[in-house]
């Protein structure tokens, strides 16, 4: 019996002639040397596909996380080629592994270093909710200390649905309104972790 | 000559009389046992003895027995002799409500984060010793967590069901 393929189910036609994937237009107006469309939507389109991920590895996920990275899957084709070891330049802070206490305020410190618009995910059981580390001295789930937007389930979780976890940050980074990280609603969200 | 376990138990003997006990060799390894004030001396003369010369501290840590009523904690000591390739174990037991015992920090410089580790994960309190601080644990921590007097799990936690992890609730 054939394996059950979770991701990836409808595969592209290969493309033999070497064009160059393009993302796909936003809705608007097309005229003859022109093209009018939202601001907003030109601004989702160009952070979707240039996230620049921060991986916070700390265990097994990491080791699948290096498996997305290389050449076999492949990160890079969504346009996060580009790891930031600084987490001041980067968009997307990628949480991998096991986080004891201890670590906490360490993960606490470079989520605040980021720079607006950012985002996080948590990938496998332990940064989710402390998978099988139900103990004194395990973080019982990284959305203790900072927000978290996208959880890949899973221990460790597989390359594909790592990417699958990217391709669901890469939705709400397009449909954000660029307005979300002044409102109100957003500051109280920081604020009840505590960051300012 | 060769230095067997009977020898250093005629040589402890010799020295420290009653003081020393319990000797037996699980698996071979000496173990005995002193009285918790007694400690530093054992050490020192385990230490200092021409033929016994145990220089290296291997180990050190810390086991709790919550039914042994007033010997609640035990230290345990793991040294080695280098010269002559033989280990021996040593413990000395503690009340848990006075967990005082003397450094070994003076003797084994090695025994500064062991103890430290000790001190974090059972509440040894080690006299004497420089800066008997949490290693391990965060700081905030208020409790030593590898003593039996805790459930296993967080028992406050509401975000995982009981049910489906087949503790209490209906089967």
């Amino acid at each position: 019996m054939a394996r059950p393929v979770r991701f990836n189910i409808t595969p592209k036609e290969r493309d033999t002639k070497g064009y160059i994937g393009l993302a796909e237009m936003p809705p608007g107006q097309t005229g003859e040397g022109f093209f009018t469309t939202k601001l907003s939507e030109v601004v989702g389109l160009a952070r979707k596909n240039s996230l620049w991920p921060l991986p916070f590895a700390t265990s097994c996920c990491g080791i699948e996380f290096m498996a997305t990275m290389g050449s076999h899957y492949d990160l890079g084709r969504f346009g996060s080629e580009r790891m930031g070891f600084t987490p001041r330049q980067c968009d997307m802070l990628m949480v991998m592994g096991t986080i004891a206490k201890k670590m906490g305020p360490v993960l606490r410190q470079v989520y605040i270093q980021m720079s607006e618009p950012r985002w996080v995910m948590a990938v496998g059981a332990c940064a989710s909710s402390g998978g099988i580390f139900d103990s004194y001295s395990v973080l019982q789930g990284i959305d203790q200390i900072m927000p978290v937007d996208v959880y890949v389930p899973g221990c460790p979780p597989r390359p594909e649905a790592i990417l699958d976890g990217v391709l669901a940050i890469q939705d709400l980074v397009q449909n954000e309104s660029i307005r979300r990280r002044n409102s109100e609603h957003y500051q109280k969200l920081l604020l009840s972790y505590g960051i300012q | 000559m060769e230095l067997t376990n009977d020898h250093i138990k005629q040589r402890l003997t010799e020295k420290f009389g009653e003081q020393v006990s319990h000797f037996t060799e699980p698996y071979g390894m000496l173990t005995f046992e002193a009285p918790k004030e007694m400690n530093l001396k054992v050490l020192q003369f385990l230490y200092d003895d021409p033929e016994l010369k145990f220089k290296f501290l291997s180990d050190l840590q810390a086991v709790h027995y919550p039914n042994d009523t007033g010997r609640e904690l035990a230290v345990v000591y793991h040294l080695h002799n280098m010269a002559d390739n033989v280990r021996l174990r040593f413990k000395v037991y503690t009340d848990i409500t006075v967990p005082d015992v003397f450094t070994a920090t003076q003797l084994f410089a090695c025994a500064n984060w062991m103890e430290r580790e000790t001190y974090d994960f059972f509440g040894v309190n080690f006299v004497g010793h420089p800066n008997l601080k949490r290693i391990l644990n965060v700081d905030e921590m208020d409790y030593f967590p590898m003593r039996k007097e805790y459930p296993l799990e967080d028992q406050t936690r509401a975000d995982k069901d009981d049910e489906m992890f087949g503790r209490g609730g209906t089967i």
